[in-house]
């Protein structure tokens, strides 16, 4: 069971790293650019704006708890 | 131009990772042994190539736009990661990396762990290697693997990676000590500005939606993910400077 977790763990930090937050940030933007492409409108500009915001909410995160 | 891209970032990627490894390899081989320390760079290395050559041909199977979706994300999750990391470094908000603090502390900790035996290796050094390159191989083989299948040029991925690894090895066997001067972080900025970029591109392509001027839009993006870069190091930068200041 140990093992399984542990397997688990590396997957989990190896993808999502240490803030999950950023990567539900970007599946989000993914999922509303889908959406967007689907309604036949033009969805490039959306995800490099939803990596943005993503970006600099980690990164106020972390300067914040390293303060 | 896409090409051109595809190359620096593979060849980047790897050239980081490896930087790294050789370091560890480095620290296992001086306190533990050459023999066990070559012995798990290869099995390491075997490893590595089993991957790469059980996942490349699997996501060829996969449809073009899926794949792009997938392979999107995952650099998206990976680039953000990486350059989140260069820009709290750049900023000052994280420690910068630094081969030779590592390689003193690998060195340390391989000196004092207990000495095992087993099939006639020393049982420490082999895993130090061993899981040393498979776990910043591991990156670099994702990244070469999304990387080939998504561009379609596998081969153009594998030679940036191979040349990566004929040049730091070359180095590291000549020098013998940690590539300390080896500019790793400026590295790990653009290696993470490059897998933002592609993140976006393809995982825009694989949501549905089209680039105006098609492959002519990565460089745009890639100039706006620079622009982004940079602007959130100069404001990091200004508050950590308000903070002291206060």
């Amino acid at each position: 069971m140990k093992k399984v977790a542990a397997f688990g763990r590396f997957w989990w930090n190896f993808v999502v790293g240490d803030d999950w937050r950023a990567a539900a940030g970007v599946a989000l933007g993914i999922g509303i650019t889908a959406a967007i492409a689907a309604a036949d409108v033009a969805a490039w500009w959306f995800l490099p704006l939803a990596v943005a915001v993503v970006l600099w909410l980690s990164l106020r995160r972390e300067a914040r708890a390293s303060r | 131009m896409t090409a051109g891209f595809l190359f620096a970032s593979a060849f980047l990627a790897c050239a980081v990772e490896m930087v790294e490894a050789l370091t560890i390899v480095l620290a296992s081989g001086i306190t533990r042994g050459w023999r066990s320390s070559l012995t798990g760079l290869g099995a390491a290395t075997v490893a590595l190539a089993a991957i790469v050559g059980a996942l490349g041909p699997a996501l060829t199977l996969i449809p073009i736009s899926a794949l792009r979706l997938l392979v999107g994300a995952l650099l998206l999750a990976f680039g953000l990661q990486w350059l989140r990391k260069a820009i709290l470094r750049a900023s000052g908000y994280k420690a910068l990396h630094d081969e030779d603090a590592i390689f003193a502390r690998e060195i340390a900790e391989a000196k004092t762990a207990a000495h095992e035996e087993r099939a006639g290796l020393d049982w420490y050094g082999f895993t130090l290697s061993f899981k040393g390159v498979l776990l910043e191989g591991l990156e670099v083989a994702f990244i070469v693997i999304t990387f080939g299948s998504s561009g379609k040029n596998v081969g153009l991925a594998a030679a940036a990676a191979g040349a990566a690894l004929v040049l730091v090895a070359t180095v590291g066997v000549l020098v013998r000590a940690p590539l300390a001067r080896v500019p790793e972080n400026t590295m790990k900025f653009a290696v993470g500005v490059m897998l933002t970029t592609f993140g976006i591109f393809w995982a825009t392509e694989g949501a549905g939606g089209s680039w105006p001027g098609n492959d002519a839009a990565l460089p745009v993006v890639l100039a706006f993910v620079v622009a982004l870069s940079f602007a959130a190091v100069a404001l990091l930068r200004r508050r950590r400077v308000a903070l002291v200041a206060a």
